[in-house]
């Protein structure tokens, strides 16, 4: 409970005392952060007996790799009919009005999209080098499967109430799912995921966008108390997820996705503007991808680094998105699963990649001109970048070469970012609060100040106890979701199997 | 009576006042039976946050609920007090096309839609409804000021 109560008792005094103390402030919520959560970290992450590959890596990927051949590529086989389920091709004309493909989709991208693609991918790059990149887009294509597989049963199990409300997500599908397949200890697993559902919403959905919101506002304003951008931001958040101020989050929501296409956009011309360089580019990634090219751990880094950064991008395997997919409206849970699988791909395969090739191409990651090989600074753990950044300031300091003022532009986005994936995670932390201690305004309420002081203290925290805290709550999430999916995957295939036979017979029609 | 069939895009409340009661008397006149079609604007392509999406279905129901009871429902027995047979109609979508193709599966011969009332530039750019019928519906489209 310290985190809890010292931002606020001492925001106050801080006022008073200053810069100087303030600074102190971030000092200690991080050394208290670091002491707390550390152990944790490195349980998850801890490596394979005699090797440097983490088993939770491992885990992503072999989960990945089983729903890939499970399901026959679905990722690839499945590709187009995605494509024609988000254009409404067989969406009932009748169900107009409900909630479609493309909403449930574009929902649970502006949950994923954002930091993830802009700072963690620079994360991945600065330590894993380019090669990382290659291994976060075999992740992503991997883990196409493996979103298919978990929204598919977040439509399938989902909770209908009588008011005409939906919730769903792993909670649901293990419990009933397990039921249904005569399997015990249904109820202990989802209350399981749900407090590191919990967990994760605090982490990787809360402080690790609150950190990277104000290392960039930082950056662009002028060095400033972490605590500042968090209290406000918390006000914000409050203001949105408890005083019902949804205009906000509407605007939000609305602003995103426009953020991210303008992304892309600035992403496709600095491409353009050195499209000498993209071939160049490529080739760093796949030499890194098995050489390292310079980076300690070689390969494995490389590899260790993709993956980790597009596990927390896209999130296939965590579970989150089968909250978001599970409201959409229709009779075939197969097609959730068709559209969802689409997620990984515009989240690490596009967007992440975007953001990789900027980097290498602007040169902001320092190579030893005679070898080409990266200067590895062993001090801060990472390649040595122009000016010794990382995370979100490395992306900025890349696309600013390019074009000046970005930064100031790169500030406002990851701010509405950051601010959309927490409204999001807040949501999904709601969910499974409330899951574990039932509905009610007050516990609603106890759920959401919590949430609301994790921002302040995620915007105090340095990035590294942060960044790992962050992801070893989300893959934790990880472990009991893919667990679930093993035992319910046959039941995936069962609809699926079903779901294309119809297809094929034509007794599921194409509306448009 | 005849078998004539007038389709009224009606949007309820009081701009849709002096279309419902031209379009009564023209039918009356006429013999013929009106077909009132309002449509809740809507787009598979709006973005929602997840609370919205959670509760779509609950509110979509509702909102039928309150068309139906406030806006269709009280027109349809001003046309019967007035001696016009009419239906109802809602849905969700985009007005223009909605309307057109109500017009055109009942075979209606007319279609009655008010003024939009709006000179805005936004209306100029993108089209108001009765502009928007005037260009693509098949059968003719009276404005009603």
């Amino acid at each position: 409970m310290q985190f809890f109560k010292m931002p606020t008792a001492l925001a106050a005094g801080l006022i008073l005392a200053g810069p100087a103390a303030a600074q102190g402030i971030d000092e200690t919520i991080n050394g208290l952060f670091d002491q707390y959560t550390s152990w944790y970290v490195a349980l998850i992450f801890a490596d394979l007996p005699g090797t440097n590959f983490s088993w939770i890596a491992l885990w992503l990927v072999v989960a990945a790799l089983i729903f890939t051949w499970y399901f026959g590529a679905i990722q690839l086989k499945g590709f187009t009919h995605s494509i024609k389920l988000v254009k409404g091709d067989y969406s009932d004309p009748n169900d107009a009005g409900e909630v479609s493909h493309f909403q449930a989709l574009a929902t649970a991208l502006s949950g994923t999209v954002g930091l993830g693609n802009i700072a963690g991918v620079a994360v991945a790059v600065s330590i894993g080098g380019p090669g990382a990149t290659f291994w976060m887009i075999i992740a992503g294509l991997f883990g196409m499967a493996t979103k298919f597989t978990e929204c598919t049963l977040g439509v399938k199990y989902r909770n209908e109430y009588a008011d005409g409300t939906v919730s769903g997500g792993p909670m649901y599908y293990i419990t009933k799912g397990f039921r249904e397949r005569g399997l015990k200890g249904g109820p202990a697993v989802a209350i399981l995921f749900c407090i590191f559902t919990i967990l994760g919403a605090l982490g990787g959905g809360n402080m690790f966008q609150a950190n990277q919101a104000h290392a960039q506002l930082s950056g662009v304003l002028g060095e400033y108390p972490g605590w500042i951008t968090g209290v406000i931001l918390a006000i914000v958040t409050f203001a949105v997820i408890a005083g019902g101020l949804k205009s906000i989050a509407r605007v939000t929501e609305k602003v995103v996705p426009f953020m991210a296409i303008f992304y892309v956009i600035v992403s496709v011309l600095i491409l353009i503007l050195n499209a000498d360089q993209i071939l160049w580019a490529f080739g760093q990634i796949f030499q890194g991808a098995f050489t390292g090219l310079g980076v300690v751990g070689g390969f494995t880094g490389a590899l260790i680094q993709g993956f980790r950064r597009a596990a927390f991008s896209n999130e296939a395997g965590i579970g989150s998105a089968a909250i978001a997919h599970s409201a959409v409206r229709t009779k075939e849970p197969v097609t959730e699963g068709y559209v969802a699988l689409l997620e990984p791909f515009i989240d690490t395969v596009v967007i992440c990649t975007m953001t990789a090739l900027v980097i290498v191409i602007t040169g902001v990651l320092n190579q030893d001109p005679e070898t080409g090989l990266y200067i590895w600074n062993a001090e801060a753990g990472q390649i040595r970048t122009d000016g010794n950044v990382s995370g979100v300031e490395l992306t900025s300091a890349a696309y600013a070469q390019v074009f000046p003022w970005f930064p100031v532009l790169l500030a406002i986005a990851v701010v509405l970012f950051a601010f959309s994936t927490m409204l999001s995670w807040s949501y999904y932390g709601l969910k499974a609060w409330t899951y574990l201690f039932g509905e009610g305004k007050t516990k609603e309420l106890v759920f959401k100040t919590i949430f609301c002081l994790f921002i302040i203290v995620g915007s105090a925290a340095s990035l590294g106890p942060v960044i790992d805290f962050s992801d070893a709550m989300l893959f934790s999430m990880a472990v009991v979701n893919v667990i679930a999916l093993y035992f319910l995957m046959p039941i995936v295939r069962q609809e699926l199997d079903q779901y294309v036979a119809r297809l094929r017979s034509g007794e599921i029609k194409k509306f448009n | 009576m005849s078998n004539e069939v007038f389709v009224v895009a009606y949007e309820g409340g009081g701009g849709g006042s002096n279309v419902l009661d031209y379009a009564i008397a023209r039918a009356k006149k006429e013999g013929a039976e009106l077909r009132l079609v309002h449509v809740l604007e809507w787009s598979p392509y709006q973005f929602l946050t997840p609370e919205e999406l959670e509760e779509r279905h609950a509110r979509r129901n509702d909102e039928v609920r309150r068309a139906q009871a406030h806006i269709i429902d009280p027109a349809i027995e001003k046309a019967r007090t007035a001696g016009v047979t009419a239906t109802g109609d809602l849905s969700y979508g985009s007005v223009v096309p909605l309307v057109a193709k109500a017009a055109k599966s009942c075979g209606a011969s007319m279609i009655f839609v008010g003024r939009s009332g709006s000179d805005s530039i936004g209306a100029r750019i993108f089209g108001s409804v009765p502009l928007g019928l005037a260009q693509i519906a098949s059968v003719p489209t009276v404005i009603v000021p």
